[in-house]
């Protein structure tokens, strides 16, 4: 079937199987590889993108479900002259990532949740990232960087 | 994982999904978040033939207040009701119990009305509609019908559905000034529960849910009961095992859930006040 898809601002449109999910979709037909697929199961949050603008699991949506809908992935969110995003400047100034598989999981949960709260307290954070593993176990930098990000931001 | 081949078509009103269902039958299932049936697809523990999408059913997205109760679209997203005025105010326990399941992406595409129709006794949401006595509404080629919360769990994921009804509106009593608790006790944060209990205590109601302690999400009358006739909260909490048959598997017994489920109950009643 036929699935039209704004992804990072760039018209898409591609003849898919029903049962191709979001996340093979953005990886294997678009071809951009930045969303890691983890777990599989949308325990793992590796694979978060925005979808309309909201954080979700792109393992556990399928491409046919976001026909006419638009998608942000971990590409799109640097400016056009490579000037990084503030979340993703937070990462960097607080080393935020040891061996960097979930980060831009990490990093898209983390724009969705400063835009829905921007006054955030650390567990706030260590909260609203749940559905994200890290498994370095680099929590402490992460939170770190996200309410870094967050005071930026307000 | 991929799930098995299926064919898929998208509705744009509830007649269009009843009539799908109705062509289909049991090859068919609805999709709304998907959060609980995808995976079940990907694991083939679920191959239907037609998946029918009801994701842009958007007049089913709303909470209404009807007077007495709560009007909620079955297609509201877990995001919406947990932060949603007249369900904090008027339903706490839901709230709570809605915030509790999964993580912020879970929750940004999970429905209500999902969450209810997958019939699951390990999800947090029913057991809050049990507590607070709601009714769901189902649609299907007869018209419309009103089933208690309690009498729509059949079995273990199946309800009193029938192959072409689906899930339309629920309804939730409004207890502005009853006193509730959510207890969810889980061993990571995303987890499901090992056990939980939604309790709402008010005049002359007296609610209690619990999760994942028997093959259908449960009511406890016992404790109920109790609480009408004046127990406290550690007389009432000891009965919360009873007519339970709370499944034993890798992460509890069934003797450590109904210990659990005592201990739950008690501090969830000793938190509404009780």
């Amino acid at each position: 079937m036929e699935v039209s898809v704004k992804i990072n601002g760039a018209a898409q449109s591609h003849d898919v199987e029903p049962r191709m999910l979001l996340v093979q979709y953005i990886r294997e037909v678009v071809g951009l590889t930045g969303t890691n697929i983890g777990c599989d199961t949308s325990s793992c949050g590796a694979c978060t993108v925005h979808l309309n603008g909201e954080s979700v699991k792109s393992c556990t949506v399928l491409a046919a479900q976001v026909d006419g809908m638009e998608v942000e992935t971990i590409e799109g969110l640097a400016g056009d002259d490579g000037s990084l995003h503030p979340v993703q400047q937070a990462f960097h100034e607080c080393h935020a990532l040891q061996c960097g598989y979930c980060t831009p999981g990490m990093v898209m949960a983390s724009v969705s949740l400063i835009e829905e709260n921007s006054s955030m307290t650390e567990d706030d954070v260590r909260e609203g990232l749940e559905g994200n593993l890290c498994r370095c176990t680099g929590y402490h930098n992460i939170v770190k960087a996200v309410l870094q990000a967050s005071e930026v931001s307000q | 994982m991929i799930p098995a081949n299926f064919d898929y078509v998208q509705v744009d009103t509830v007649d269009e999904a009843i009539q799908a269902l109705g062509e289909h039958g049991d090859e068919a299932k609805l999709i709304a978040g998907g959060h609980s049936l995808l995976p079940l697809m990907k694991f083939r523990l679920a191959t239907p033939a037609y998946l029918v999408d009801i994701n842009r059913l958007d007049d089913l997205k709303y909470v209404r207040d009807s007077g007495d109760y709560l009007a909620v679209g079955a297609l509201t997203r877990h995001c919406d009701v947990e932060k949603n005025d007249l369900i904090v105010s008027n339903a706490g326990v839901l709230a709570k119990a809605t915030h509790n399941v999964g993580d912020p992406q879970v929750r940004h595409r999970g429905t209500i009305g999902g969450a209810i129709a997958h019939g699951d006794p390990a999800s947090d949401i029913p057991s809050a509609l049990l507590a607070l006595k709601a009714t769901v509404v189902v649609n299907g080629p007869e018209g419309e019908r009103e089933i208690n919360i309690e009498n729509f769990f059949t079995g273990f994921l199946e309800t009193d559905l029938n192959e072409d009804e689906m899930l339309t509106e629920i309804r939730v009593p409004k207890l502005p000034d009853a006193k509730w608790s959510f207890q969810k006790f889980n061993r990571r944060a995303q987890d499901w529960a090992i056990v939980g209990a939604s309790i709402v205590c008010g005049e002359g109601h007296a609610g209690v849910g619990l999760v994942n302690m028997h093959s259908v999400p449960f009511r406890s009358e016992s404790v109920e009961s109790a609480l009408l006739n004046g127990a406290n909260a550690e007389e009432a909490g000891e009965l919360a095992a009873e007519g339970t048959e709370a499944p034993s598997d890798l992460n509890a017994s069934r003797d450590y859930r109904e210990h659990l489920s005592r201990v739950l109950v008690r501090r969830g009643l000793q938190e509404a006040g009780r």
